[in-house]
């Protein structure tokens, strides 16, 4: 690519001009060094209330309607943890393998602000619940690698403050203080924004496969924090990180990540010296930029809850977690390789959804032809589906339908086009009909029996017999004129694979 | 002549038909007004005690009535009651209006006790003379120039000026047993988590407990009978059962007593309160029990463990008082910021503020192994001894305050002084054992003197039996 | 422990406090002196020690994950110094 030669914008900061090359930094230059991120992400936990209340955690009702008195820490009031938030969270750490903690405490961490009613946030401080751990992720060049991870622990989210142009004041609504987060850290391991992007849909693949979270970025029930730095490659220790908050989609994780990268190998470059601290993403410039407000680092004063007596994770309870736990995306996608033979692409799209994958599992309990089960699954299903934006669960065929329409074209008794073209749309309107009753009515069964299509083609070729003369001396372009009028003669019904087979036999004969 | 001076008196006066409640209530609400110069109560709810009480006359007549029926009990101003005000005695929470009532006094409730008001204390809880409360300081009955004692000043003086029957109080250093020894009544600090901390204003969670005042220990204990117990909405309450106290106060053992040498030896100790204390151990020795000396070396080191984590836990506690949800804002503030820094430092007092700040330094994270992380520790240390030897003895015997009621402003510019008043208490509180103190003579001014038992974890029935025979004792 | 004026001023802004040039003297010399006094407990030996971190008696005290009672939304406001009708209202942050 080589160093473009572009005349240098000089910006005034702090006193200290600094040369802002508007192209990119040339390759040769963002080669000499390393991009090392970790990812914070808070997943919001799908139960029916809050961490440490009874309150409703439903989403979209009217401002202040969802909490009680702990939620808005009135005086007297005490916190009690939610059993079922508690597994959701070792859910997780199996998940990635991590090591369940036995004997969980809680911490506050203390800081003001107002969406913050106790003036605290319980969550765990040392000893998280899951300590350890990884996340598989495959990357677009189909490489995988493994993410690692530092922990995973429980604490609750903040209400909203909301800060509107017009109003003098924040508004404050709580009905999100309180509701359960699982915050999982990972280690700096993730060397490119593409293995960021990757590791993110790795998580929302398992949060969703658990059923633990919705996995919407967009929505804020999954959040991300970034912390990003730079080194040489080849050195040893790390550089200095900058965190980096407000991305709202992995898209935008992806871009200011690549952002960070470049803006700090720019002043790396200049002999900048990297200031630690926390910047926000800004999507419309795709930069990033330091919080103006002077905030020294925050000292949250951690210490154990006194309000919470321990959790306690005996062997029996772990096992019955382990016991309810759902085939992982991992082992499906494996499976699917190994056992039913398919490709890494066909095996990675239908591992992407849950839903999706126990689909098409059931389908493949009912035959045998894997291949062509996922051909259907990754055509005609999925684009019904992209179409109407359905969810699986919509979806007007069932597993046993679809198998029997599979077989019916396995069986000869119907071509491909006219199981995709005529029976498929029916199935979709139809619910009840089985694609035999429908092949039947709409006349569309084949006919396989070479006994019988055998007359049919004699006859054709007897009524033809100066065009069998052209065919035999080279003019074999001719088999599609033979072949329309078998079909004709057999009123479509002839297995097009069968009438080929007689034709070629007597015509080469 | 003073009537109703117990609850077995007013039960056999309601037997008889010689009273009813609503008289029992008018009277206390007559007592109340003539006293009203001692400030011990904030709020008198004349109109809610007068209805509650023809409730419970009605119950009676019909004979459903509850197990507290004609018992008329104030609450500490850090006890909530739905739909009434309260304030923790601190401008940050003037105006505040409860939406929930605190299952101690629900519990108290559903026996049919009429609750007649809520009482003064100390704000939040912090302080030994009820001097820093935002509703004007609390005058000790037995001398009006002296302090009751803190930080149930309020709750003390109402029983000893007989405003009611009984009253609530909170203990998380000594605040119910150092007033009690003030005032001459029987006060008790429950073993921690044994009563519900729901609804108790939160001051250090881990040392705060419910607290009774009474004359006579029955009253006491059957008071506690009824609000222990496990409780739902507390995470920390004990769910071991509870045993009926009212009932178990028969004593005739022998038993194992220790005092702790460092006590009795103390150079803080008044003489009076020394002369007494040995006193009491002497008799018990004549009756036949076994009086042991033992030696506390950390006895001095429990008050500034207590005073490290309490104000640690204190200032995390207060942090939700800040002018946005409830209670006082300052009308000052022109941003968040200032908003926040206005209303604190407005809205609490200077003993408050500097425990806050003294929490929050010792939380920070420079300085929080060398003295959270070390009083932890020490904590452990202190518990364990204190276990091991209520195993070893059925009881610590020892005074309950270093002197008697001091004089108002006494301590005032010296925080540390007035910490020390707490010496014998906080023992009690760091461990979580149970604590009782009792009334034991007057010294020379006339002024009462407290003597104090402790036992071990959920031994309130104990307790309460060696109480009544130790009243019974220096009666005779 | 020597506490100077700007350590009573980083911890005041933790606490959300502030004092005049009297209050923050004042604060400084009560902090200092019970700090001294607390410092008491370095004279003790505590290798090996476990600092004592819950005084529950109890463990696995848990909720079923169910919905309760919600404040009504007026009592949720009722207390609350500035509000509308749907929120709590505080002053902005200002730069």
């Amino acid at each position: 690519m080589g160093s473009n030669l572009v005349l240098p914008e000089f910006e005034p900061i702090f006193g200290i001009l600094v040369v802002k090359i508007e192209e990119m930094i040339s390759a040769e230059i963002k080669n000499k060094y390393e991009l090392v991120v970790g990812l914070e992400v808070h997943a919001q936990l799908l139960t029916q209330s809050k961490m440490y209340t009874a309150d409703s955690t439903e989403f979209g009702n009217l401002p202040n309607t969802q909490i009680s008195v702990i939620t808005l820490g009135h005086p007297g009031t005490l916190p009690k943890v939610n059993r079922k938030a508690v597994e959701y969270a070792i859910k997780m750490g199996l998940a990635c393998n991590s090591n369940i903690t036995r004997t969980n405490i809680f911490a506050r961490k203390n800081y003001f602000y107002p969406d913050l009613p106790k003036g605290y946030q319980i969550t765990q401080d040392k000893g998280p619940i899951c300590v350890g751990g990884e996340v598989p992720i495959t990357l677009p060049d189909g490489t995988q690698k493994s993410i690692a991870l530092t922990r995973i622990h429980m604490e609750e989210d903040a209400g909203k403050s909301m800060h509107l142009a017009g109003e003098v004041d924040t508004l404050v609504d709580f009905n999100r203080a309180g509701v359960p987060l699982i915050e999982i850290v990972s280690e700096p391991d993730i060397r490119s924004s593409d293995e960021a992007y990757a590791y993110l849909v790795e998580i929302k693949k398992l949060v969703r496969y658990l059923e633990i979270c919705d996995g919407n970025m967009e929505e804020g029930s999954l959040r991300c924090d970034a912390n990003i730095s730079v080194r040489l490659r080849g050195a040893k220790e790390y550089g200095k990180k900058v965190e980096v908050k407000n991305m709202n989609s992995f898209r935008n994780v992806s871009r200011a990540i690549e952002h960070e990268f470049e803006r700090q190998i720019e002043l790396i470059e200049a002999g900048i010296e990297i200031i630690s601290e926390t910047r926000t993403f800004d999507a419309t410039t795709g930069t990033t930029s330091g919080m103006r407000t002077k905030e020294d680092l925050n000292d949250y004063r951690y210490f154990p809850e006194p309000d919470l007596s321990p959790v306690i994770v005996s062997e029996e309870w772990l096992a019955s977690i382990q016991e309810s736990m759902p085939a992982l995306p991992r082992e499906l996608y494996n499976k699917f390789i190994r056992e039913y033979g398919l490709p890494e692409y066909d095996a990675g799209v239908l591992t992407d959804s849950k839903e999706i994958a126990l689909y098409f599992e059931e389908l493949c309990g009912l035959i045998h032809n894997y291949k062509a089960a996922s051909n259907w699954m990754m055509g005609p299903v999925k684009s019904y589906l992209n179409e109407l934006t359905l969810h699986i669960s919509d979806f007007p065929i069932s597993p046993r339908r679809l198998a029997e329409l599979i077989e019916l074209i396995d069986e000869g008794k119907v071509s491909f086009s006219a199981a995709s073209q005529k029976i498929y749309p029916i199935l979709l309107e139809d619910k009840v009909k089985t694609p035999l009753e429908i092949a039947q009515s709409q006349n569309l069964i084949q006919e396989s029996n070479e006994e019988s299509i055998k007359p049919l083609v004699e006859s054709v070729l007897a009524e033809n017999s100066a065009k069998v003369a052209e065919y035999r001396s080279g003019k074999k372009g001719l088999m599609g004129m033979f072949m329309g009028q078998v079909m004709k003669k057999s009123q479509g019904k002839a297995d097009p694979k069968v009438a080929t087979k007689i034709l070629t036999e007597l015509l080469e004969n | 002549m003073e009537k109703f001076l117990s609850f077995d008196d007013i039960q056999k006066s309601l037997e008889i038909r010689e009273t009813d409640c609503k008289a029992i209530v008018n009277y206390y609400l007559q007592n109340i007004q003539t006293k009203a110069h001692l400030n011990a109560f904030v709020e008198v709810y004349k109109e809610s005690a007068l209805e509650q009480a023809a409730k419970v006359d009605e119950k009676i007549a019909s004979g459903k009535a509850g197990r507290l029926a004609g018992m008329v009990i104030g609450i500490k101003d850090v006890l909530v009651y739905k739909d009434h005000e309260f304030n923790a005695s601190s401008k940050i929470l003037k105006g505040f209006i409860s939406q929930f009532t605190a299952t101690a006094v629900q519990r108290l409730i559903d026996e049919d006790a009429i609750i007649i008001g809520r009482l003064n204390c100390d704000e939040f809880g912090m302080g030994s003379s009820n001097e820093n409360s935002v509703h004007g300081k609390v005058l000790n009955a037995a001398d009006e120039s002296r302090v009751p004692g803190g930080s149930s000043g309020g709750s003390a003086v109402a029983v000893q000026a007989n405003l009611c029957t009984v009253s609530l109080g909170t203990d998380t250093g000594g605040s119910v047993r150092q007033p009690a020894a003030f005032t001459g009544l029987v006060g008790i600090k429950p073993t921690y988590s044994r009563v519900s901390r729901w609804g108790l204003i939160a001051y250090a969670s881990s040392f705060d407990t419910i607290g009774i005042f009474s004359r006579n220990i029955r009253d006491n204990a059957l008071v506690m009978e009824i609000m222990a117990g496990p409780d739902n909405f507390d995470s920390t309450a004990s769910r071991k059962p509870v045993p009926k106290y009212s009932e178990l106060l028969h004593f005739d053992k022998r038993v194992k007593i220790a005092y702790l040498k460092e006590t009795i030896e103390s150079p803080a100790l008044q003489k009076e309160i020394k002369e007494n204390t040995l006193s009491i151990l002497e008799r018990l020795k004549e009756e036949g029990h076994e009086v042991e000396e033992v030696e506390f070396p950390l006895l001095k080191y429990v008050l500034p463990t207590y005073y490290i984590l309490t104000t640690a836990e204190a200032s995390s506690n207060l942090s939700r008082y800040d002018g946005v949800k409830y209670g006082f804002r300052s009308p000052n503030a022109h941003n968040l910021e200032s908003m926040y820094k206005m209303t604190r430092s407005e809205g609490f007092g200077e003993e408050v503020k500097r425990r806050i700040m003294l929490g929050t330094f010792v939380l920070s994270a420079s300085y929080y192994d060398a003295y959270f992380t070390k009083a932890q520790k020490v904590r452990r240390l202190i518990k364990e001894f204190t276990e091991n030897l209520l195993n070893k003895y059925d009881y610590i015997l020892l005074p309950t305050t270093p002197s008697t009621a001091f004089k108002f402003g006494e301590h005032s510019n010296d925080p540390v002084a007035m910490y020390l008043e707490d010496l014998f208490t906080v023992q009690a509180s760091v461990s979580g054992v149970p604590a009782l103190s009792l009334p034991n003579g007057k010294d020379q001014q006339g002024l009462p003197i407290g003597i104090q038992v402790m036992a071990n974890s959920f031994k309130e029935a104990e307790l309460y039996a060696f109480g009544s025979y130790l009243m019974e004792l220096s009666n005779n | 422990m020597k506490i100077d004026l700007n350590t009573v001023k980083k911890i005041a802004h933790l606490a959300r406090l502030e004092f005049d040039e009297e209050g923050a003297e004042k604060m400084m010399k009560d902090m200092t002196q019970i700090l001294d006094w607390e410092e008491q407990l370095n004279e003790i030996n505590t290798e090996g020690v476990e600092p004592l971190t819950t005084m529950s008696s109890e463990v696995n005290v848990l909720r079923a994950d169910k919905m309760g009672e919600h404040l009504s939304h007026e009592r949720a406001l009722q207390n609350a110094p500035q509000k509308d009708s749907d929120y709590f209202r505080v002053p902005k942050v200002l730069e």
